[in-house]
């Protein structure tokens, strides 16, 4: 096809069109990436990898006290002991795994329900889909975090009770986008097609309309993740979420939070609270930052410009 | 039946509005069933005899239908009666319980008092902010005020409050950490003892209204009849209040009550940072100590602000629409 002669407009267009493989294209798509994006993906990727890796990480045990409480900054403990003598460091590298594992855990369970009863209702409309709707739109018209703190007084503070409580509130959102984006799909030939065929509800919803709607949902996905992290590591903080002696960044403000006090007479111990509270927006920054580029990506909207 | 469009809107919208108090109150209700069924030993605690057990179930209504005690606390909620407290019973029987409305009411007037003056701070300031940016888009002074507003909504309220208690509180001593306000506070002491907490509140809800106010005005100024207008060569300030603001103010009123319908969430957090004796916190601390009454009255006062908020601002939006005002 090509000859030596260099470029001719015939051969361009005779030829084949270059298939990329999925790491190919994925590597383009990332090439083209603004720095805040590569800045948020090497943030998330940082965070992961202390996650999984905590135990060989972390100086100290979780929960392992040694006998020097509120030791300073420096020496054997990089960032000084708690109030009974644990390692603030390795509980801020343990509080990565406890806090995302569990912010995760929730972000997908909301998924699961908001987003199975989406594509419920956007399906089979009718009046399965104006009860779904009416349902969600009663549970949204109770702030989250108020109706958290009162299921949470009802079945007591745990990692379970915690992530089904804070799935369910917020698959209401889920249910919201999915349900509008999938009404654009269910409408379409090709689903029409299939119900035609005689394929059943799980197929549609898996094969049909599922591929034809996730990009909004995977950028949705990470915007979920920070609302779930941040409203976790709120209730943390208030006293109602993550128990100790589990290390947790919400719980590690608010046991630390007095230091703040002594700011006058060494500054680093005033900013011990400070430590966890930081982690946490820094990966609420880092993920706002990917979803922009991702939802910029998908959409083609280069935010009003 | 020459029912002005606006007022039949406008009647919708409270039927609506009444219902979802409806059915939020049953959902708050419905909490307390899904309590295990020996609650009541356990706020009495191990020692309580059977009957004093027996005697706390008969006050709770628990041998009457569910039917009968959600009217029976409904009724209760609308004449001012919320129950009486969990806490302060002892399994002796001995009941030095307090009703929650007495627990409730000076604390939510502390909060009314946080709320309004961070309201009146951050509500202004915000759609100044939100407007001056959208008609000097991608302007530094834009990319200055956009950049710090993502930094603030990223960040949880407490990270915030706990840095404005570094700077403001520890290190230069020209605030007081910690909000201790009583009913015999004189007003500029509790405006003063106040300062930090409602500056908290602010920072995150300027934010948060600051970008929403920009997104809305963009939004409107990008529509065809105000590029019309322009076309006609009127003067911007003419484009601005005769084309713009009419439309503007569905928009802008529906950002300031989704604003502060969220001080109502926020002001939890920020209650119990700096300890201020208002209704988050007192709810923070029934959850805690799980007493049921206190906690579901806080979550229906709550809710109920939310949602009033919420018509509020529906109503005002439609009152406001031009095009329901003049019917074709």
């Amino acid at each position: 096809m090509s000859t030596s002669e260099g470029y001719t407009a015939k051969d361009e267009v005779g030829q084949v069109r270059v298939r990329r493989t999925w790491a190919q294209r994925t590597w383009i798509d990332l090439k083209k990436a603004p720095p805040t994006a590569w800045l948020g993906m090497i943030v998330i990727t940082a965070y992961l990898i202390v996650a999984l890796f905590a135990p060989l990480i972390a100086p100290y045990g979780e929960a392992e006290i040694t006998p020097n409480s509120y030791a300073p900054w420096g020496g054997d403990h990089m960032f000084g002991t708690d109030q009974i003598g644990r390692d603030i460091l390795s509980r801020l590298i343990f509080g990565a795994r406890n806090t995302i594992g569990i912010a995760l855990a929730t972000t997908f369970l909301a998924f699961l329900i908001g987003g199975g009863f989406a594509l419920v209702a956007a399906i089979s409309r009718g009046w399965t889909d104006q009860f779904l709707s009416r349902v969600v739109d009663v549970l949204m018209a109770i702030p989250s975090l108020i109706f958290a703190l009162m299921l949470l007084s009802i079945f007591g503070s745990n990692v379970t009770s915690l992530i089904v409580i804070i799935a369910v509130l917020d698959s209401t959102r889920v249910f919201r986008l999915t349900r509008a984006v999938a009404m654009n799909v269910v409408v379409m030939e090709y689903v029409e097609a299939a119900k035609l065929r005689g394929e059943g509800l799980g197929w549609i919803m898996r094969r049909e309309i599922l591929p034809n709607i996730m990009p909004p949902l995977v950028a949705e996905f990470g915007l979920r993740f920070s609302f779930v992290f941040l409203t976790i590591a709120a209730l943390s903080f208030l006293g109602v979420g993550i128990q100790p002696p589990t290390a947790d960044w919400g719980s590690m403000v608010r046991e630390n939070a007095s230091l703040i006090q002594f700011a006058q007479f060494d500054l680093r111990a005033g900013i011990t609270p400070l430590l966890p509270a930081s982690a946490i927006a820094i990966l609420t920054i880092a993920v706002n930052f990917v979803v922009d580029w991702f939802l910029m990506k998908t959409s083609g909207l280069h935010d009003e410009h | 039946m020459t029912v002005h469009p606006v007022i039949r809107t406008v009647l919708q919208r409270l039927a609506l509005g009444v219902m979802t108090l409806f059915f939020v109150s049953l959902v708050i209700f419905s909490g307390v069933e899904m309590l295990p069924g020996d609650f009541t030993q356990a706020v009495l605690g191990q020692q309580a005899t059977e009957e004093t057990v027996a005697a706390f179930r008969r006050e709770l209504g628990l041998d009457q239908p569910s039917y009968v005690r959600y009217f029976n606390w409904v009724g209760g909620v609308i004449t001012g009666d919320f129950g009486t407290s969990f806490s302060g019973r002892a399994s002796s029987g001995v009941d030095r319980s307090r009703d929650v409305v007495d627990l409730i009411g000076p604390r939510l007037w502390n909060t009314m008092f946080l709320a309004s003056m961070t309201a009146l701070v951050a509500v202004p300031l915000a759609l100044f902010l939100g407007i001056t940016a959208a008609l000097y888009r991608n302007s530094i002074y834009d990319r200055v005020v956009n950049a710090t507003t993502l930094a603030t909504i990223s960040t949880p309220e407490f990270f915030v409050a706990y840095i404005l208690i570094l700077f403001l509180a520890a290190l230069n001593p020209i605030f007081p950490s910690l909000a201790n306000i009583s009913p015999d506070t004189a007003l500029g002491e509790r405006i003063y003892r106040s300062t930090l907490p409602a500056m908290t509140l602010s920072l995150v809800i300027i934010a948060h209204m600051m970008r929403m106010t920009r997104a809305a005005i963009i939004n409107l100024l990008a529509s065809p009849y105000i590029e019309m207008a322009r076309l006609k060569g009127l003067s911007s300030s003419r484009v601005i209040l005769y084309h713009a603001l009419p439309n503007a103010w569905a928009p802008i009123v529906n950002v300031v009550a989704f604003n502060l319908a969220y001080l109502v969430v926020g002001v939890v957090v920020v209650e119990v940072v700096f300890v201020y004796p208002g209704i988050g916190q007192l709810m923070v601390d029934a959850v805690t100590s799980r007493d049921i009454p206190v906690v579901q009255a806080c979550a229906l006062i709550f809710a109920a602000t939310y949602i009033v908020l919420n018509l509020l601002a529906d109503i005002i939006s439609i009152v406001t629409n031009p095009r329901l005002l003049h019917p074709r």
